[in-house]
């Protein structure tokens, strides 16, 4: 459903999951029902026109069950955390950690997520946090690049970046891995 | 009254500034040793998670910057230069300290007490607290004639839980005037340059880094003064610009001001050179 749809249409409130708003509670420990939907998030927001649904919008899902409709939207992926509609709130609602939240029911359900390609990055990051312990810049371009299938749309700027140095071939490491592997022993997604 | 007492500090680099950022960790850690200050690196720091582990996997982002808090030695503070690595220690922090439960998981894995008293500092702390310019014995450079445009970008946006006592917006302003700097007001000081969207969405953060540049352009500016990595990255990559202005770290700008004249290796990494500029403003020779 695009933006424009989801206003025009009636919702279908038929297939309420009436136990989503309380996970995603649960998760984020955010109790966004204190939202008055004054939309100053949507207002404040910079990348709210790439957005399906306002920020408010994603919390009012929440809040009507309408869980697939959340859980495969593009606003969560979009979201990259800026906090700026936290400080436009009058009721100081952390709206990333819900958006957080919402990704994280959608990865463990294994839904058709509605940015795969950001997910994909993201996954990529942490496989390089994984294997050194800190992040690889070259190696998260060039996994995202070979999974996009994508060499040319960027090689201007990755070869600029080179001469630069802004690109290290080599990555930083961490000494001690072992707790590092700890923390991603259990992580099927990652 | 200087409220960090400490002339030892820890820091943390994270991986941006320890990587793509070279420049702005070399002249940070040069601008802290002309005003007297051992920044001394946090040993075997790991990557904070940045956003890609707090958006798909909340404990293991927990986890990550827990390890560093543990690193931390507790006879001093802990300083974070990059915005996004501060927020998130400052973050898992906050979560050791409200959540007893967690706090002791963590304490029986490092076999060790949590330091709850563990100060975590941003530069900006440690700017707003002590006059940079009275600090040091150099010579001090006049900004007299640099037009300059400060991009906070969404560094001083936070959470509501991690509101702090003081709002920092206007520092650099202040900071850079006090020397002679001129300080253009502009809409653009606070948007987000879009972080991490710069690889998976650039056709979104081009037209918004083009649009951040025609503002300082527009306004007349030499520079535009950035404290992110992650900004100063954005702006100089994802900008498709004939004539883009210079995007200068603030440490670099400083810096210079306190007559370092080692910044070759940090402005050969500049995608849009500064010299020019800085030599017609007496700044370099």
């Amino acid at each position: 459903m695009n933006k424009n749809e989801s206003v025009n249409a009636i919702t279908d409130l038929s297939q309420r999951d009436l136990t989503f708003a309380k996970e995603v509670k649960r998760r984020s420990s955010i109790d966004f029902n204190t939202c008055l939907h004054c939309q100053s998030c949507a207002g404040g927001c910079h990348f709210s026109k790439y957005m399906d649904y306002m920020p408010n919008s994603i919390i009012r899902l929440a809040q009507l069950g309408l869980k697939q409709e959340a859980l495969t939207c593009s606003s969560i992926w979009i979201c990259v955390s800026c906090n700026t509609c936290s400080i436009q709130c009058p009721m100081g609602i952390d709206i990333s950690a819900v958006t957080d939240a919402i990704c994280q029911i959608a990865i463990d359900e294994k839904v058709a997520v509605g940015e795969p390609d950001i997910l994909k990055f993201h996954q990529n990051v942490l496989k390089t946090i994984k294997r050194y312990g800190r992040t690889h810049k070259l190696e998260i371009m060039l996994r995202y690049k070979l999974y996009k299938h994508d060499w040319f749309s960027d090689m201007g700027v990755g070869l600029k970046m080179m001469t630069k140095q802004k690109l290290d071939i080599l990555p930083s490491r961490v000494k001690q891995m072992p707790y590092i592997k700890s923390i991603f022993a259990q992580k099927k997604a990652i | 009254m200087q409220r960090i007492a400490s002339r030892n500090i820890s820091y943390y680099p994270g991986c941006s500034m320890a990587t793509t950022a070279h420049e702005s960790n070399l002249s940070l850690l040069e601008l802290f040793n002309r005003i007297g200050y051992n920044l001394i690196e946090l040993e075997d720091w790991n990557c904070c998670g940045s956003t890609s582990a707090h958006n798909i996997d909340s404990q293991v982002a927990l986890d990550l910057a827990v390890r560093n808090l543990f690193l931390a030695p507790p006879d001093r503070p802990l300083m974070v230069a990059c915005p996004n690595c501060f927020l998130r220690l400052s973050h898992a922090h906050f979560a050791l300290n409200q959540d007893e439960l967690k706090r002791r998981k963590y304490e029986k894995e490092w076999g060790t007490p949590y330091n709850t008293n563990l100060k975590i500092l941003h530069f900006f702390d440690l700017l707003e607290d002590i006059n940079v310019f009275n600090s040091s014995s150099n010579e001090i450079k006049s900004l007299q004639g640099l037009r300059f445009v400060s991009y906070y970008g969404c560094m001083l946006s936070r959470p509501n839980t991690l509101q702090f006592d003081n709002d920092y917006y206007g520092l650099i302003e202040k900071t850079l005037t006090s020397v002679g700097g001129e300080s253009i007001s502009w809409p653009y000081y606070s948007q987000c340059c879009g972080t991490f969207l710069s690889v998976a969405k650039p056709d979104i953060i081009t037209p918004i880094v083009n649009e951040i540049m025609q503002g300082a352009i527009d306004a007349k500016a030499d520079c535009i003064v950035t404290a992110c990595a992650m900004c100063h990255l954005n702006l100089e990559v994802r900008c498709n610009m004939q004539n883009p202005v210079p995007t200068l770290h603030l440490s670099e700008l400083l810096s210079l001001v306190l007559g370092c004249s080692e910044y070759k290796s940090w402005f050969s990494r500049h995608l849009v050179d500064p010299q020019p500029m800085l030599k017609s403003k007496g700044l370099i020779q």
